[in-house]
């Protein structure tokens, strides 16, 4: 077992354990904290694969920007444990085995596939610069409409938040 | 590395966040757990652009722009999605999904 593999199974380890307690902790900001931990170790997968310029991304975005939103709008509401509504105990456990069910027919039908491996050599495909050339050479124009699509969010955030 | 451990890593993210779409009522982590599904496909999606990128494929890097517009999108989503998780908290001070049940009438 080679080093990539090692860093590759801490790595999984912890961004699944993570991923647990998000859907398990009764606290909403805990929950919260695992996310933020699960896409710390996502960042570190991308690393990995030679996408460097993605996670650093990855952490500005989401680490960033989305969960300090999230954070902010659950102290913003001021939620507690035992405000948060608990489902029927037999749709917990409805959801749990469709959700499992699912998990053990992906993977035995992708179990058998003949895949090639992955080198463990660098390349620059996920330097910025060369995912800059492939952006504004041949994405331009959904480069541009997913400005539109930011200003239409904008716009309809503050629509939908302000008061009467 | 086989590539197929990124594939099972990537299909066990998103069966937990199927299971917590389904097993919470609380719309915020809903809300989070679909970041989680997105994220998944985000994963796998960069997996195989270092599998093409090893093939000697010079246009490996498309993917990792499929990635980058799905953070777009995703956080276009946030902001909009968090506004309504808001406002229904205003009007109903509850963040439980089946409170939305009043909406079929």
């Amino acid at each position: 077992m080679n080093t990539q593999q090692v860093i590759f199974l801490v790595l999984s380890a912890i961004s699944l354990a993570s991923a647990m307690g998000v859907i398990l902790s009764k606290n909403p900001v805990t929950s919260v904290l695992c996310l933020i931990l699960t896409f710390f170790t996502i960042a570190g997968h991308y690393v990995m694969l030679n996408a460097q310029f993605l996670a650093v991304v990855h952490i500005i975005v989401y680490a960033g920007a989305i969960m300090v939103l999230f954070l902010f709008v659950i102290m913003l509401m001021n939620l507690n444990a035992d405000v948060e509504p608990q489902k029927r105990n037999w749709l917990k456990y409805a959801g749990a085995i469709s959700g499992g069910t699912l998990l053990v027919i992906l993977v035995a039908a992708l179990r058998d596939a003949s895949m090639p491996s992955l080198q463990s050599g660098s390349s620059d495909i996920g330097l910025i610069a060369n995912l800059g050339k492939t952006l504004f050479h041949q994405y331009v124009v959904p480069f541009e409409i997913s400005s539109v699509l930011f200003l239409s969010a904008m716009v309809g955030a503050v629509v939908i938040g302000k008061k009467e | 590395m086989p590539v197929q451990y990124y594939i099972f890593l990537s299909i066990a993210l998103f069966c937990i966040g199927i299971m917590g779409v389904l097993m919470r009522r609380n719309a915020i982590i809903i809300f989070m757990c679909i970041e989680l599904m997105l994220n998944a496909v985000n994963l796998l999606l960069v997996a195989f652009s270092k599998m093409w990128a090893d093939a000697g494929r010079i246009d490996a890097a498309a993917a990792q722009i499929f990635v980058f517009f799905i953070m777009v999108v995703a956080a276009a989503e946030v902001a909009v999605g968090l506004a309504i998780i808001v406002m229904v908290y205003r009007n109903t001070h509850s963040v439980d999904i089946n409170i939305l049940n009043r909406l079929k009438n």
